[in-house]
């Protein structure tokens, strides 16, 4: 796979505008004394462009959270080893010093977490929490902070703004903490927010709340968005692109209206073949994927879809083929990573072969 | 497949006007009651044999709550439960730990649930042995076998432990225990929602393909509208304590009464961009009320985008019949359905409701935790 072709591919996402963020070939391996090594991020390449935002999708364990730290240089420098290259604004940020990290986190990116409990100090109110970051980047007199902090507040839709600065994270509700956290994340207008399951511990109407204001965001100011999530309702709604990610590897990439209609790796055609939908009927019948994502075997042996694939070949394993699998140019604006893709009947866009035999 | 009650044949478990209130103490040496939490207040709920009825709300609705104290696993302040014609509800200890046999829960969280000392077989074995069921070892040891098969795990499972399985296959192990003692009605409290999507559909097709060839009656509980609507013959939707809609799942779907389920379903993200853009979104105001506290009135008036000037603040809407099997309590449920009244944005909602909108009132701090402590699902993934 030359990367002319999947330079090409993103270019093709963001007309005109330079990425703000541009992630290549990123892997993250876990070491651990006496432990064979984990490959959490097995090299993982996009760009995001202001105004855009990317879906990383995939089930618990699949390095999608991983990725974010690693964007972030949050990952514990112990026992971790970052390689491959993560350009914001065509600066070098792994290896770059904690001290320009700093700088850039906060100011220019910005991060929502998923637990907004464990992610907000419990010992400091909410005031405190949004103004420190105010007073450090934006270096604002304590009066201007404090206004600019219940403006964002009252942004992100908490009602009686100014009280719940004197408040503690337990005083709110999830819904609250979690917009206080994107406030946090807003304080000083970052070119780039990740958010990383920012609404799976909500409930829906909440979260059909913190989507629509994540929405408006990006709009209105033209902010980069890498969402990070399992649920592909969520991805569906808000994302321009999405890539699946299995086992620390991107399998596909596509622009969300293909993606849905037409999925060609047999795991996203798996991941929606298994979603009970709202607009289905009592009893439409579900198509799990087969065992779980325990059940992955190392890249470097084949794919590590294969043991649970419906569609999965012999050559699907390096043994046989001779070649571990290359994410290909798949059609314009796509990416996949299969040897054996769901196959599509020309005409009927409707058919599927997600629930077809083997 | 109706889901139409029908009048001729009694329903295996029926619930009336069932309420579960906890006292907040406060107080160091002594413990003053300052109020109540009322968690369940006042439901009345019928499941026939051989269905589902899912209960839908959000966290800290009272949804788990409700049934928790259908099994008396916590007592119930008020009301009664009947199964199979018996008041469960003021049952001595002894008849009611028989009469558990016949019912039987699977939890949430399928780790917490399983006791990390025991290994499958004595997990499975358990209940049987509780309730002298089973006979000697040699018929404990084909029981154990033949439930292993019926949940779809390998028989080199019975020597595992708990930790040594994956979410998916804990929650086997918490359904084969459930059903180990051929219970009639089966409560699962979200069962599905701590797993992985790919897992979630095996589960979920599991506790169908149990329901057909057991005959069981589930009452499942979830904070996912597209899981229940999935399973469920018959819909009932939860808001603070009360049940506001119950409906066949299909009409329910199709046309839903309630503002509260209206905007409940418009929230729930569809799997497909095509029809994400389209669809109607109502944003609702606010959290949910501290149940400590409710509001007056109806309960949702709060938040609710329809709300009128008249009767909403002041008077509390009962559950009434609109239809075959449609239960609605709303006053105004006829004309918002024939588009008699429009909605209003969330902003607006917010401004002529003022302060009442927020969750945690300045009184109402130790409430909610307590309630989220009960009831509320920590995290999904």
């Amino acid at each position: 796979m030359s990367r002319a072709v999947s330079s090409a591919v993103r270019g093709a996402a963001a007309p005109g505008q330079p990425p703000v963020l541009e992630v290549d070939d990123l892997a993250v391996t876990f070491t651990r004394r006496g432990e064979a090594s984990t490959r959490a991020v097995d090299g993982v390449s996009f760009a995001v462009a202001p105004g855009e935002t990317i879906g990383l999708v995939g089930e618990s364990g699949c390095g999608k959270s991983v990725t974010s730290l690693a964007i972030m240089g949050l990952l514990p420098k112990r026992g971790v080893e970052v390689s491959g290259s993560v350009r914001f604004d065509g600066e070098e940020l792994l290896g770059a010093s904690d001290k320009s990290l700093r700088k850039l986190r906060g100011a220019d990116m910005g991060m929502v977490f998923q637990d907004p409990l464990s992610s907000l100090n419990p010992t400091v109110t909410i005031g405190t929490q949004v103004t420190e970051v105010l007073y450090e980047h934006r270096h604002m007199a304590k009066k201007d902070a404090v206004a600019e902090a219940a403006d964002l507040l009252d942004r992100v839709g908490i009602p009686d703004p100014v009280r719940r600065l004197g408040e503690y994270p337990h005083q709110l509700s999830g819904g609250m903490r979690q917009r206080a956290l994107i406030a946090m994340a807003l304080a000083c207008s970052p070119r780039l927010l990740i958010a990383d399951e920012p609404t799976t511990a909500l409930d829906v109407t909440i979260q059909a709340q913190i989507l629509e204001l994540l929405r408006e965001l990006v709009q209105g100011s033209g902010t980069a968005l890498i969402m990070i999530t399992h649920d592909l309702g969520v991805v569906a709604g808000l994302c321009d692109r999405v890539h699946v990610m299995y086992a620390g590897k991107i399998i596909e990439t596509a622009d969300r209206h293909d993606l849905f209609a037409r999925p060609r790796q047999p795991y996203t055609g798996g991941l929606l073949g298994s979603v009970p939908r709202l607009d289905a009927g009592r009893g439409t019948p579900l198509t799990p994927i087969r065992g779980s994502a325990r059940d992955a075997i190392p890249w470097a042996e084949g794919c590590a879809f294969a043991p649970r694939c419906d569609h999965a070949q012999d050559d699907c394993l390096t043994e046989v083929s001779g070649s571990t699998i290359p994410l290909e140019y798949d059609g314009p604006g796509r990416e996949l990573r299969c040897r054996h893709p769901l196959q599509y009947p020309p005409a009927a866009t409707g058919a599927t072969a997600v629930g077809a035999p083997r | 497949m109706t889901a139409v009650p029908t009048s001729g044949e009694e329903p295996l478990l029926r619930v009336e006007g069932l309420k579960v209130h906890f006292p907040i103490k406060r107080g160091i040496v002594f413990d003053k009651t300052v109020g109540q939490v009322r968690a369940v207040d006042g439901v009345d709920l019928a499941i026939e044999r051989g269905k589902t009825y899912g209960l839908v709300g959000e966290s800290g609705c009272g949804k788990s709550t409700l049934g928790r104290a259908i099994l008396r696993l916590v007592e119930p302040t008020e009301g009664r439960v009947l199964f199979e014609g018996t008041d469960v509800a003021s049952l001595a200890p002894e008849p009611l730990r028989t009469m558990r046999q016949r019912m039987q829960m699977v939890f949430q969280d399928p780790l917490g649930s399983l006791d990390p000392r025991q290994n499958v077989e004595s997990l499975l074995t358990e209940p049987l042995r509780a309730h002298g069921l089973g006979g000697g070892s040699k018929d404990l040891t084909a029981k154990v076998s033949s439930l292993l098969d019926s949940v779809g795990l390998p028989a080199a499972s019975r020597r595992r432990y708990p930790h040594e399985f994956s979410g998916g296959q804990r929650q086997r192990i918490g359904i084969a225990r459930a059903i180990a003692l051929e219970p009639a009605l089966l409560i699962a409290d979200e069962p599905v929602s701590a797993l992985d999507v790919s897992v979630q559909a095996q589960v979920l097709n599991l506790l169908e393909e149990l329901q057909q060839r057991l005959g069981l009656t589930f009452l499942v509980i979830a904070h996912d509208l597209a899981v229940v609507r999935h399973i469920s013959d018959v819909v009932g939707v939860m808001y603070l304590g009360s049940l506001v809609e119950q409906a066949p799942a299909d009409a329910l779907y199709e046309q839903p009464l309630h503002p509260y389920t209206r905007s409940l379903m418009s929230a729930v993200p569809v799997p497909d961009p095509v029809i994400e853009e389209r669809r109607e979104r109502i944003l609702l105001a606010g959290d949910l009320p501290s149940p400590a506290n409710p509001p007056s009135g109806c309960r949702f008036h709060t938040r609710c985008p329809w709300r009128q000037e008249t009767r909403c603040d002041d008077e509390v809407p009962v559950l009434r019949e609109l239809g075959p099997g449609r239960l609605v309590s709303c006053h105004w449920a006829e004309e918002i359905r024939d588009g008699v009244l429009f909605p209003k944005s969330a902003e607006e909602v917010a401004a002529t409701q003022g302060v009442t909108i927020d969750a945690t009132g300045v009184r109402a701090i130790e409430s909610d935790a307590l309630v989220q402590g009960v009831d509320s699902p920590l995290e999904w993934r």
